[in-house]
């Protein structure tokens, strides 16, 4: 046994969201995403002298509405904090933050309990531009305080999480959540949705909590399944040699996926949090409350769960049309639309659609929900083989247009054996290929997919698979 | 009373540079001026709330509406050093 | 020229409304005063009166404000009396100034202040200290020093200035003028370049109290842009009463005994008004505010603690002074080393140090403490009273330099008004005599939002106590 397999990690996430509400956090600036720098500041988000903030109506809003969606217990009264350390991207001195009154506490999104949600105002952008001559020639950053001020969540798990692959099915799980709540854009790569993991490491089913490490710096699912596997790997090693994990906070190097301490040590955090004298208590009225929950949509996982048990859908399928927004609204409104049966329909849209659209949101494609619902029902109803309407697809997904339409204009209806066209063409492959035709004869299985592949390059797909082979064994008489 | 050592950790939270003469100084007012503060610790204040907010005040919120943002020049302009648009600084860690 | 300057606000502004009077020689008599200072009471003056409000259709009819360097002007240098700040313009007008300017009061210029309103004496400015009209070698109280000073001397005929512990009380004490510390959130913070945000509050210095309760009138009211702002809820008025008949005063042991600091001169002046005050028809009685002692305790670490926080924007990135260093962390400190006076260093240390983990619960939280029990303390008083009266200063003005040294002394000078904001309550400062030739004050103070009834007992007062002092307007 090695002793690895006696270890076990405990992760908790830490998530900070931007909202995508219309202004900052605390002032009346309009966000932004890649505009010129320093084009939407006020003296409120440049921490001008005796410039005062204002929360924000809506961030309030969207906060309660993910204390909602996460089943957290939403507080009567909550305040705000200053968290106060120097750094350029902060223009104050201090982070207005919430402390020991956060709006929401408690709460779980599937079996990862909540500790807490809290809001806060996002720091300003820091780019590095290397020496500059302007301060002794050693290296310099400009700061941009586009970003800074725009209104943060933060959502913090309870250390639930058992290892990185669950860890980042978890995230992705929260991101689709919060993208259904459409508070957020939830891209990581523009960083409107970040993560810092903590980590620690112990011996499994022991009570107490090992060490912990805070991993920053993962912008992607990816590199946060890495960046956690990594440190688990490197506090395991410390610990199968008897050493000590240290607590630090480390910063995750995708390129060389490694890990490396972000701060140093001698800088011992003293944050001097401190209630906010410039902001009053928010009081949270059971309007609010109640507008909140009127917001509230259908969340992910309750859509997967609905999916399965109400459609039938296999809980893969289902997944996956709950968690890609996109393709689960496009599902349902082609449910709505004709009597097209949920599963194919749903393989369709999950297998073929998707396929044939890469990217692109199947709402602004040229696929309407209704036409894929009728394609379908036409290759439930055999009028088209899915070969065939997987070529009706292709017209769709470049002209739009009816599919019955598609399927008469290009000759494209599934052949049956009623007229005899079928055994005609059956009968010329046989004739063409003695070859085949006698190994078939001979017991050989296999060999009928040449006879098979004749006749569908013959019939353009339209034949339908089943019914070829059955006129081939015929002809054949076996 | 606070030591010196306490005066050079305060002062780096503070990001202050104090000289030698201002450590020492700062430590013999500040000891002083804590000497006095420190009554309040006599004071039995069991289960007396504190007050941070002195007016009873909640709500007062703003709406989602954006208001006009300032023009960069004028804001660049009081600034100490300006490059690419933006405010220059010595790098973090560098 | 005299003439004009000699007038009060309330009168002047009549005279410009009525059509007697060009609010532009108004304003060219100030001008002229104030450029001629003498006693570096401004650091700022204005050319003209800009073109704001139609002064012969505004209330306050054009005449000119002195505002505290801290209010911010746009394109007009606001520093706070600090040297991190010099030159700075800021962008945008504190909401105040600009509701004075639109009811028509233009700026005339900025006034002197203790460095981001820390100290009692205006001697902590970055520019210099200002001088006291009536005796050039003592301070004029502070740090609203450089608005008590311009409106006692007539350079200005009315200021406005800010009050955390006193600021706007002691100075006008010491300067011999009226001035009001209102309810926090009555006049809107936003603009003011913060000390203590808890605590600090816009107020008028005038030279009566009429002229006080008109200028008040038009800076109150609630503003969006500062959520602890709140409606006045009701009209403010001029004050007219001449008697005190009912009125139930107060008088807090813990404010007025030797504990207090209280020197003999003060006491009598405080005496001789209480007696007064019955002759006008008030009852005057004990009360006990038995936590006042330790207010200036609770004040020394809230205020300090929040004004560390208020003062890490100082930071040489965005504006102000920038010392350059070899690193970031060089820059700070060079930068705010340089740029600090002594007493804001020692403000932001002891500040600092009362936040820092370990010691929050001990200093900063047990100070919160205090503070609720003190506005307890004022709310019984209350049920008993309408008003509590003080010395608004113990001493008179003290000479320059004379508790420099000394932190400790110098912050007792605000023992009898430091009270009121920690409890977020109004209290007004009216001269009551002299003593050994300078100015003595008397505080009123009263229930949130209890103004109109502090000014029209103060108006009262200040009918019976007649005090002159046209004697040192020049
Ligand atoms: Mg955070
Ligand atoms: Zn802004």
């Amino acid at each position: 046994m090695s002793p690895a397999a006696a270890l076990e990690a405990v992760i908790g996430l830490e998530i900070h969201v931007q909202l995508s509400t219309r202004t900052k956090m605390f002032c009346g600036c309009a966000l932004s995403f890649g505009d010129p720098p320093n084009t939407h500041t006020c003296p409120v988000c440049l921490g001008l002298p005796g410039a005062l903030p204002v929360a924000n109506a809506r961030a309030v809003h969207d906060a309660l509405l993910i204390g909602l969606a996460l089943g957290c217990d939403l507080a009567p009264r909550s305040i705000f904090h200053r968290k106060n350390y120097f750094y350029p991207d902060l223009p104050k001195g201090y982070q207005i933050s919430q402390y020991d009154q956060p709006l929401c506490r408690g709460g779980h999104l599937g079996d990862v309990r909540i500790h807490r949600v809290h809001m806060e105002e996002d720091a300003a952008k820091l780019v590095h531009i290397g020496a500059s001559g302007r301060i002794h020639g050693s290296d310099a950053s400009v700061v941009d305080f586009n970003r800074g001020g725009t209104p943060l969540v933060e959502v913090v798990s309870e250390p639930d999480l058992r290892s990185p692959a669950q860890a980042r099915e978890w995230l992705e799980l929260l991101a689709v959540t919060l993208r259904r709540l459409g508070v957020s854009d939830v891209r990581m790569e523009e960083g409107s949705l970040r993560c810092d993991a903590n980590v620690s490491v112990r011996q499994a089913g022991a009570e107490e909590l090992g060490v912990k490490t805070e991993l920053k710096n993962m912008n992607s699912f990816r590199f946060i399944e890495r960046g956690i596997e990594a440190e688990i790997e490197r506090q395991s090693a410390i610990l199968e040699a008897g050493g000590e994990v240290e607590q630090e906070t480390l910063h995750f190097d995708p390129r060389a996926a490694e890990l490396t301490p972000l701060r140093s040590k001698e800088e011992a955090h003293d944050y001097r949090y401190f209630p906010e004298p410039d902001l009053i208590p928010i009081d949270v009225t059971e309007e609010m409350i109640a507008a909140a929950r009127a917001a509230l949509p259908e969340l992910p996982a309750a859509r997967a769960e609905r999916f399965q048990d109400e459609l039938g859908l296999h809980p893969d399928t289902a997944r996956v049309l709950a968690f890609r927004l996109e393709l689960g609204d496009y599902f349902e409104t082609a449910l709505a639309a004709d009597g097209a049966e949920a599963q194919p329909l749903a393989n369709w849209v999950v297998n073929e659609l998707v396929g044939q659209l890469d990217d692109v949101d199947p709402a602004e494609s040229n696929v309407a929900p209704e036409a894929l619902a009728r394609l379908v029902a036409m290759v439930e109803r055999k009028e088209v083989t899915a070969g065939a309407a997987k070529q009706v697809l292709a017209r769709l997904v470049a002209d739009g247009g009816d599919p019955a339409a598609i399927v008469e204009a290009e000759d494209l209806a599934a052949m049956g054996g009623d007229d005899g066209a079928l055994a005609e063409i059956v009968a010329r492959a046989i004739e063409a290929d003695p070859d085949a035709a006698d190994k078939v004869r001979g017991g050989n299985a296999k060999a009928i997919g040449a006879l098979v592949g004749a006749v569908m390059r013959e019939t353009k797909g339209r034949a339908d698979g089943g019914e070829v082979t059955r006129l081939i064994r015929e002809q054949l008489a076996l | 009373m606070i030591d010196r050592a306490e005066v050079l950790h305060v002062a780096r939270l503070a990001r202050l540079a104090l000289s030698e003469e201002d450590v020492e100084r700062m430590a013999r007012e500040l000891s002083a001026v804590l000497d006095h503060i420190e009554r309040i610790s006599e004071l039995d204040l069991e289960g007396v709330p504190p007050t941070s907010h002195v007016i009873d005040v909640a709500g007062a919120l703003r709406e989602d509406e954006p208001q006009p943002s300032l023009p960069r020049d004028v804001i660049l302009e009081q600034a100490p050093a300006v490059e690419d648009g933006g405010f220059l600084v010595p790098s973090p860690g560098g | 020229m005299t003439e004009i300057t000699s007038l009060s606000a309330f009168e002047a502004a009549e005279r410009v409304r009525a059509g007697e009077l060009a609010p532009a020689e108004l304003f060219a008599a100030y001008r002229d005063r104030a450029a001629a200072d003498e006693l570096n009471a401004f650091l700022w003056v204005a050319d003209d009166a800009g073109d704001g409000a139609d002064p012969a259709s505004s209330p306050l009819g054009g005449v000119p404000v002195a505002a505290k360097d801290l209010f911010c002007t746009e394109g007009i240098p606001s520093q706070a009396g600090s040297r991190i700040l010099e030159g700075y313009r800021p962008p945008y007008t504190a909401t105040v100034v600009s509701r004075l300017a639109d009811a028509g009061a233009p700026l005339l210029g900025k006034t002197n202040q203790d460095e981001f309103a820390m100290g009692s004496s205006t001697e902590n400015s970055g520019y210099g200290p200002t001088l006291n009209p009536w005796d050039r070698t003592r301070v004029p109280g502070g740090s609203s020093g450089g608005s008590a000073a311009a409106v006692a001397a007539g350079l200005a005929p009315w200021a406005i200035g800010t009050d955390t512990g006193g600021s706007i009380r002691q100075p006008a004490a010491l300067c011999g003028i009226v001035g009001l510390k209102p309810t926090y959130g009555a006049c809107s913070r936003y603009g003011m370049i913060a000390f203590a945000s808890s605590l600090d509050q816009a107020g008028p210095l005038a030279r009566d109290v009429r002229d006080a309760a008109l200028l008040f009138a038009h800076m109150v009211g609630r503003d969006p842009r500062d959520a602890t702002s709140l409606e006045f809820p009701e009209p403010v008025r001029l004050p007219e009463s001449e008697r005190l008949d009912g009125l139930r005063l107060g008088v807090p042991e813990e404010l007025s005994s030797d504990a207090a600091g209280i020197e003999p001169g003060v006491r009598e002046a405080f005496e001789a008004s209480l007696q007064l005050a019955e002759e006008l028809g008030a009852t005057v009685q004990a009360v006990q505010l038995p936590h006042a002692p330790h207010a200036l305790s609770a004040y020394y670490l809230i205020a300090p603690a929040e004004a560390s926080s208020n003062l890490a924007r100082f930071d040489g990135v965005r504006y102000g002074l920038r010392v350059e260093g070899e690193s970031l962390l060089e820059m700070y400190e060079r930068t705010r080393a340089a740029g600090f006076g002594d007493e804001a260093k020692r403000r932001i240390m002891l500040g600092t140090y009362a936040l820092s983990s370990g010691y929050y619960d001990a200093y900063y939280g047990r100070a919160q403490r205090v503070r609720t029990k003190i506005s307890e303390d004022f709310r019984a008083a209350f049920e008993q009273v309408d008003f509590v009266v003080t010395p608004t200063s113990p001493t008179v003005a003290f000479p320059l330099g004379a508790k420099l040294d000394d932190p400790l002394a110098m912050y007792l000078n605000d023992y009898c008004t430091i009270p009121m904001p920690l409890a977020g309550i109004p209290a007004i400062s009216i001269p009551n005599g002299l003593s050994e030739g300078l100015p003595v004050g008397l505080q009123l103070a009263g229930p949130a939002f209890s103004e109109n009834g502090l000014l029209d007992a103060a108006h009262a007062l200040e009918q019976a106590i007649g005090f002159d002092g046209s004697g040192v307007r020049g």
